[in-house]
């Protein structure tokens, strides 16, 4: 093959453009494709196949092209597998072909062709069992593989876009331009999406015209993806999901390639593409073609080609009868070989020649060419229609696919449903235009009837494909079918058919009329494989754009006195909010500030940001009521003004959460969940009470409009009555488990007398826009006190010191409220609650359950890993888990919590605590050891 | 009987221009009855019955398949095979299940391909490394080879994920169980259907199951009504994943599944560029490269219970976003399809494996995203449950009388992402 540009097409005239292709200088011309630009410059080999790393051309020129997959560009922009058929020409564009090794024109992996007979359909699942997988798969891997992914992140940016409209046309040809045209005139909202780069229609006042861009999929209730190209300086491609009322199908046809021996060479293509190079580009693939067809339609392909001045050296025409066309082209001195076809592409590395046969007389010829057209009729785009939940019918009169039944407001046009004739496509499109405006059916034409060659299977060993990219053949479907993978699916699977880039765009309709064949059957018995989406390849980072990467692709959630933390010198960490934990003075560790600030919890007061606690409010008649089916006890007797510790369970009876309930009044409660189930929880309470039991009540989560502020500490009552609070803070008026409202400075505040330290504490919530003002007061008003910030972490060293435990972390998938000293009441409660079966079932009393207990290691000085196992059970060796560890600054020791299996009844003895080839030898105690009786928090 | 595969067996093939291979299992018409009926030619399904055949030497049995054998979760799947089980009872049987997989090439005389590259599951808080210590630990313990990894034997592991300052979610460690791996799933379903009509079990496809036929008096199942007309059977056994509750229906008793689809993607093939399976639970993705050289992409099973096997843009863009946010230089990379299988769950993510309340039913279901590295243990274990009458003793704590006697045995909480 040795292509050329016209000198009398408009393209030749076009701006200049250089790139490089293999390390190699080119020029082309503004509007090539790099497949148009690779042809005119006589560029024939682009690429290597994937098994036998065959050379190969351009066949094509859209996305069925299986061959001329490309790298493009370097480094973090490196494109793999860029279709060279679909990549615009850019100046300095740079592009390098795939899978080979050391050059596409001499491959070492060519090697495998030579013995492609050991390597036919699913070899490796016969072979390279011994010694070991192990051993070969290393190099079976580096073979495998088509183009080199990049490993730098991606500097580009990806865009996304929802739309809505009334009519959405898929495909700008003849039939998608007549669509849109009807369905606009009709005086609805149309959008027409074309892959292509432009679209040679008027504009239209309701018409929306994206043109590059391309569907990709196609959802339920008529949600259509798309992928526009922009490539901009900034952003590379936009993600359009497109939601339409109705949608047109008119992505055309795919054209089929002849299967005869080597049909792979390059110099073979399609016709169709041939014509698209020569009339869109004005590139002629080769200057002496020869062209192989079955029905008229290859034949003005080899007419124009002859008009453009090409040495059209044949027509191989396999039907006995040439139709009618066959004069025109005879006409033209062209010779036609009807009741021919071609057996063999002649040339090791490009064509050279044909051979054909007669089949009336079995003779052979040879004929002289550098190309070869094949035109093995056209199949229906039918990928989207499937993608819809649309079924197909196989028609006899194109030997395709089409369209049968659609399943949502869809319509195929045109090619895309077996309409060829221009002026046919024309009227089919603009049928279903108006239908698409109006919803009336009007006349469509009739799927023409052509005069077909029926398939020809060729002889074994003539190394046929089917599958040009995975290097498919026909021997390989024959070996497949005598082995019995009979499904489609199973033949797909075993020989790899039709699961290359262009996902058997090419070659499905040819296998599948072969496979039928072979078992003795109609073309169309065996349907197609699943065509799933994408239509085309689409990169991870377009349908990511929506979802917006980095800090942003889980939004960060600030506390809301965040800045003033910042200023505090605060070291936030994500516990699903960005939370302090510790504020390190001079160049304090972690755990150094984590001790300071718990000390100065214990001895003077702290200030502690609780606002991520989440905060749910249940109002209504029925909310207490409510609340005694989802909890452990019965929120409903808490009365006005107080607060009880509460335990969620789920039907298990396993712990969910834990929190405090606060009644606000009659019908009106507050529940505190832990920060990291707060969602969950409100999530939980919605179900049930949507689900189950739809009460008088309505749930609000409130957790980001408040703002919460602990003040903890001996001093803390001295803090606040400093600081201009109008509640009566005395132990009498005020004493634990009461909530008040009341001002403080003047600001509405609710405030709870509840303890997570075992320090008198006051809760202290304000609306969430007061945060930094409160914080900023009540350190004014505790200066005198000596109080400080306390993060995290020290909080997590006073609850360990008093045994409060952390549900999620101190308990697992079993834990249940009398495995961690709350079994009390459950059996007594009148009532039904979740969980209730559960926990009065046996296994809930049964022996040996595990248990929360305390755990102090003989040596002081140790802190026993979180994650620890407790060992020496029997059968199993793990008899409990270190659930909480840490080194406890007042009784200046290690401290952990642990689920131990029966541990109540250990306490006191020795047990060995395990992690990662280490152990340690710990007593088992109670899990409170500091102020066990509780008389601290009562200030 | 087919000839054995090998080196040689390709040569022959070779030089026999590839005409002269064997099939690889017959398509008989199937008999009145059998000894034992499996409904699902799933990879279970047909490693039950070449194991009743092989080791229990029961040869008149039949699997039956509604489409074509392995078109399941079999063949869906993203062939990541593991043993990171936190339990004693789940160690003990996933465990014993991939030690079968490392012979299983040689026992089916079939390439499976288990390739044992290893699966990191990286963290990304020190919340996350305390609880993957608590696994790590606990499955040590169990006798599963799982270690520790910290950032930077991470990142030797795989380099290229997101350890820039970017990161959303730093990475600060990991574990990494090293015999794990991927093997190629179809491969498993054909090895076994090939092994299992070796040893004379009839493989009928395209027969979907319409009724269940139980003796009047006893309740014991007599056979079962097909598409392709009534067959009777002495004992059956069910291994149809998500339409087990169905096939529960047609025998009149009700399973605790619920069945949820799970969605995974395949990249267009690139030469290797990642040789683990790398996981993320928070990011929610994990991702390994076929042998092809495709990326095998996958998350979490969508929240709604659903039969639709295929795919949606939610999942899809939540799986790419993760995906990108996990190992950055993928963005570029091209999503090649999108499928889905439907995943059947009982409330602890642990399966159902033994008797039914139908005598001569038995039950191999409800192994939610886990199944396909249950295969071989699976297959084993519960062809000698439906021989024995007796539940295997790997199996005895999957019972369906554990949800009666709430001992459950909730991988659930033990996990937290499909693979």
């Amino acid at each position: 093959m040795s292509g050329f540009r016209l000198k009398d097409h408009p393209r030749a005239a076009a701006a200049e453009i250089g790139f490089r292709f293999n390390g190699s200088d080119y020029r082309g011309r503004a509007g090539d494709t790099l497949a148009a630009a690779l042809i005119a410059n006589g560029v024939v080999v682009v690429g290597r196949s994937f098994k036998y790393h065959r050379p190969r051309g351009i066949i094509g020129s859209g996305f069925a092209e299986t061959n001329a997959l490309v790298q493009l560009g370097t480094g973090a922009h490196t494109v793999p597998n860029a279709v060279a058929t679909r990549v615009p020409l850019r100046e300095g564009l740079a592009a390098s072909s795939v899978n080979c090794w050391p050059s596409v024109g001499f491959d070492l992996g060519g090697l495998n062709d030579r013995f492609s007979r050991l390597l036919s359909a699913g070899f490796y699942y016969k072979t390279f069992i011994w010694p070991s997988w192990h051993l070969f798969e290393p190099i079976i891997r580096r073979l495998a593989g088509l183009g080199r992914a990049p490993t730098l992140p991606d500097p580009d940016r990806y865009a996304a876009r929802s739309h809505a409209c009334d009519v959405l046309v898929i495909g700008g040809g003849p039939a998608g331009m007549a669509a849109a045209r009807a369905a606009a005139g009709g005086g609805v909202q149309v959008t027409l999406v074309e892959a292509d780069d432009h679209v040679a229609m008027e504009p239209l006042p309701n018409l929306r015209i994206l043109t590059r861009t391309t569907a990709s999929g196609y959802h339920d209730h008529n949600l259509v993806t798309a992928v526009e190209e922009i490539d901009g300086p900034v952003v590379r491609q936009r993600f359009w999901k497109i939601r339409a009322k109705r949608v047109l199908i008119a992505g055309g046809a795919f054209e089929r390639p002849l299967l005869f021996g080597c049909n792979d060479r390059p110099g073979v293509m399609l016709a169709g593409s041939i014509l698209h190079y020569l009339e869109r580009h004005g590139v002629a693939a080769g200057r002496r073609p020869l062209f192989a067809v079955v029905d008229d339609q290859g034949y003005d392909v080899a007419i124009a080609a002859r008009r453009a001045g090409l040495d059209v050296v044949g027509i191989v025409d396999a039907r006995p009868e040439p139709g009618p066309i066959a004069a025109a082209a005879d006409a033209l001195g062209i010779a036609i070989y009807p009741n021919h076809s071609v057996t063999r592409a002649i040339g090791r590395k490009v064509v050279s020649g044909a051979e054909l046969i007669d089949q009336a007389t079995g003779q052979r010829i040879r004929i002289v060419c550098d190309l070869i057209g094949m035109s093995g009729g056209w199949s229906p785009a039918v990928q989207l229609f499937t993608q819809s939940g649309g079924t197909l019918r196989f028609e006899d009169r194109i030997g395709a696919f089409v369209p049968d039944r659609s399943v949502q407001n869809a319509r195929s046009c045109g090619a895309a449903r077996g309409i060829f004739d221009h002026a046919d496509c024309i009227a089919d499109g603009a049928a279903a235009g108006h239908w698409a405006a109006t919803g009336e059916d009007r006349e469509v034409p009739e799927i023409a009837a052509a005069v077909r060659a029926p398939l020809h299977l060729p002889p074994p060993g003539a190394k046929a494909f089917v599958d040009m990219q995975t290097d498919v053949t026909v021997d390989d479907l024959r070996q497949a079918t005598d082995e019995n993978y009979r499904s489609v699916e199973h033949v797909k699977r075993y020989t790899v058919w039709g699961m290359g880039t262009d996902q058997g765009k090419l070659g499905a309709v040819n296998g599948v009329a072969v496979l039928a064949a072979l078992q003795g059957l109609a073309p169309g018995a065996l349907g197609t494989t699943k065509f799933r989406p994408p239509f085309a390849p689409v990169a991870f980072g377009a349908v990511a754009a929506d979802r917006l990467l980095g800090p942003f692709f889980h939004p960060w959630k600030h506390l809301p006195a965040h800045h003033w933390h910042v200023a505090q010198n605060a070291v936030f960490e994500d516990y699903g909010w960005l939370r302090p934990s510790h504020y390190p003075e001079g160049d304090e560790t972690m755990a150094e500030a984590a001790h300071r600030e718990a000390l100065a919890v214990r001895g003077r007061v702290g200030l502690f940001d609780s606002s991520s606690l989440g905060s749910i409010e249940i109002r209504g008649r029925d909310a207490g009521r409510f609340l005694d089916l989802m909890s452990v006890g019965s929120p409903s007797t808490i009365k006005l003004g107080a607060v009880r510790y509460n335990l969620l369970c789920n039907e298990l009876g396993t712990l969910m959460d834990d929190g405090v309930i606060a009644r606000l009044g009659e019908d009106h409660f507050l529940m505190t969940a832990s920060t990291s189930h707060a969602e969950r929880v409100y999530r939980w309470l919605d179900e049930w009470h949507q689900c189950e039991w739809p009460l008088a009540l309505s749930i609000a989560e409130q957790t980001a409009r408040w703002a919460v502020l602990t003040v903890a500490g001996p001093r803390a009552r001295i803090v606040l009555e400093n600081a201009d609070c109008d509640v009566d803070l005395s132990r009498e008026a005020f004493p634990h488990n009461q909530i008040r409202s009341g001002r403080i400075a003047g600001v509405v505040a609710r405030i709870q007398r509840v303890s997570f330290t075992g320090e008198l504490s006051f809760e202290i919530a304000v609306a969430a826009d007061y945060a930094e003002s409160l914080a900023t007061h009540l350190m004014t008003c505790g200066a005198a006190e000596g109080i400080i910030p306390f993060g995290l972490e020290a909080l997590d060293l006073l609850r360990l010191e008093k045994g409060y435990i952390h549900i999620g972390s101190d308990t697992d998938s079993r834990t249940q409220p009398a495995d961690i000293g709350w079994g009390k009441g459950i059996a007594r409660k009148a009532g039904d609650f979740l969980g209730k079966r559960s926990l009065l079932h046996p296994s809930a009393s049964a022996p040996g359950r595990a248990q929360l207990v305390g755990l102090q290691p003989v040596d002081p000085a140790v802190v026993l890993p979180i994650g620890a196992h407790i060992i020496g059970g029997d059968p199993h060796p793990s008899r409990g888990i270190v659930t909480s560890s840490g080194f406890s600054p007042m009784l200046e020791r290690g401290l952990s919590l642990a689920l131990l299996d029966g541990g109540r009844a250990l306490m006191g003895s020795v047990v060995t605590a395990w992690s990662e080839g280490r152990s340690w030898p710990a007593t088992v105690a109670d899990p409170g050891v500091y102020d066990p009786r509780g008389e601290r928090l009562n200030g | 009987m087919s000839r054995n595969y090998s080196a040689l067996a390709l040569l022959r093939g070779a030089l026999g221009g590839n005409r002269n291979w064997d099939q690889a299992w017959r398509s008989p018409e199937p008999r009145a009855h059998y000894d034992a009926v499996i409904v699902g030619g799933g990879g279970h399904g047909l490693a039950t019955a070449y194991h009743l055949a092989k080791t229990h030497g029961m040869t008149n049995v039949a699997v039956l398949e509604k489409g074509w054998i392995g078109g399941g979760n079999t063949g869906r799947n993203t062939t990541i095979v593991r043993s990171d089980y936190y339990y004693p009872q789940s160690a003990a049987f996933f465990n014993h299940s991939v030690s079968l997989y490392e012979k299983l090439s040689r026992e089916l005389n079939f390439n499976i391909m288990f390739s044992q590259r290893g699966m990191l599951t990286v963290a990304h808080s020190r919340g996350e490394v305390d609880f993957q210590r608590r696994l790590v630990n606990g499955m040590a313990l169990n006798g599963i080879d799982m270690e520790m990894v910290t950032p930077d034997q991470a990142r030797k592991l795989c380099p290229i994920m997101n350890f820039g300052p970017e990161a959303r979610y730093p990475i600060l460690g990991g574990m990494l169980q090293r015999r794990a791996g991927t093997v190629r799933h179809d491969a498993v379903v054909w090895g076994y259907a090939r092994a299992a009509d070796r040893v004379g079990v009839d493989i009928i496809q395209n027969c979907g199951v319409t009724g269940i036929d139980r003796d009047p008096a006893s309740g014991a199942v007599t056979g079962v009504q097909t598409t392709r007309g009534a067959i009777g059977c002495g004992k059956l056994g069910v291994a149809v994943a998500g339409h087990s509750t169905m096939l529960a229906d047609m025998a009149g008793f009700r399973l605790p599944l619920r069945s949820y689809a799970l969605q995974a993607f395949v990249s267009e093939p690139l030469k290797p560029v990642l040789d683990v399976v790398a996981s993320s639970a928070l990011l929610g993705v994990y991702v390994s490269q076929s042998d092809k050289g495709g990326l095998v992409i996958g998350g979490n099973a969508d929240a709604y219970a659903s039969y639709a096997q295929r795919g949606n843009i939610p999942t899809a863009e939540a799986v790419s976003a993760a995906l990108v946010e996990f190992i950055p230089s993928f963005s570029r990379v091209k999503m090649l399809r999108q499928w889905a299988g439907i995943v059947d769950y009982a409330h602890d993510s642990s399966p159902v494996l033994g008797l039914s309340p139908v005598p001569g039913l038995y039950l191999n279901c409800g192994w939610g995203g886990g199944g396909f590295k249950a295969i071989p243990a699976g297959g084993e274990t519960f062809a000698h449950t439906i021989a024995t009458g007796t539940p295997h003793p790997l199996i005895t704590a999957f019972s369906l009388d554990r949800f009666r006697d709430l001992a459950l045995v909730d991988e659930a909480a033990a996990a937290g992402i499909e693979h």
